[in-house]
């Protein structure tokens, strides 16, 4: 089970005084037509990054708010694992990309027709942010409009 | 910080008309964060579909979650924990 109690007592130190930010209030889209007529993007905070792309900042102070947008029909066993972060065991994903980014999984759900069809592009970032104001400011919205210019109606969000 | 961040961007493409779920790995940063809708699943960090190489075991992770999207009356947030039953 995910629990604090996972992580080095450093990071379990900073977490019992951290201020999470609430969602307030919070928003709401209906699914306005049904699933099999939706297209769907991913959103994985895992920091993949595929070979052409520049790897993720650890050094950013409150964290790196960038991200990568990955292609739908690129080889998920050619993405490379750029998070940093060393609170968590990188095997698994390492391993098999679909535990963190499951485009395979997508792809068999327009296969079967559970969904009309996948995003030509697909976010990525690395979730160690402490700061998120830039990532709230900045980069959710830009993430939004690419997916929304891509006319994406529903997003899976995947954290590590 | 991964949950709260996928968390902080649903709720943007929520704002911006695009309908999400988000898995989530701690279900007390869940509550205080507050995605739209949540998939919280026990598994450990790191591994969000609980198995590599583990196609069906992923997909069920994957359905669950878009059931969250097909609530009808739904109260936002809504915060719904994985059943390990139906894996």
């Amino acid at each position: 089970m995910g629990e604090i109690a996972e992580f080095s007592l450093a990071v379990r130190t900073f977490l019992r005084a951290y201020r999470w930010r609430k969602i307030d209030p919070v928003p709401w889209v209906p699914l306005e037509k049904p699933l099999s007529d939706c297209r769907l993007a991913l959103v994985s905070s895992a920091g993949f990054v595929t070979p052409d792309q520049s790897v993720f900042d650890e050094s950013t102070r409150g964290g790196d708010v960038s991200y990568r947008s990955i292609p739908s029909d690129f080889p998920v066993a050619d993405l490379i694992d750029t998070h940093r972060s060393d609170s968590f065991d990188h095997e698994g994903m390492i391993q098999d990309p679909n535990l963190a980014f499951p485009i395979d999984r997508v792809r068999e759900l327009v296969e079967s027709r559970r969904i009309h069809s996948v995003s030509e592009e697909h976010i990525s970032f690395m979730g160690s942010i402490t700061a998120p104001r830039r990532l709230v400011r900045d980069t959710a919205p830009e993430i939004a409009q690419r997916l929304l210019e891509g006319e994406v109606d529903v997003a899976l969000l995947v954290p590590v | 910080m991964c949950n709260q961040a996928v968390s902080l961007v649903a709720a943007e493409l929520e704002r911006q008309g695009i309908a999400t779920v988000a898995i989530q790995l701690l279900r007390d940063v869940a509550e205080r964060v507050r995605p739209p809708r949540a998939l919280f699943v026990p598994f450990r960090h790191g591994y969000p579909l609980d198995l590599p190489s583990n196609p069906a075991r992923q997909h069920a992770v994957v359905e669950a979650a878009l059931r969250l999207l097909e609530i009808s009356d739904p109260r936002p947030p809504v915060l719904v924990d994985l059943e390990l039953t139906s894996l």
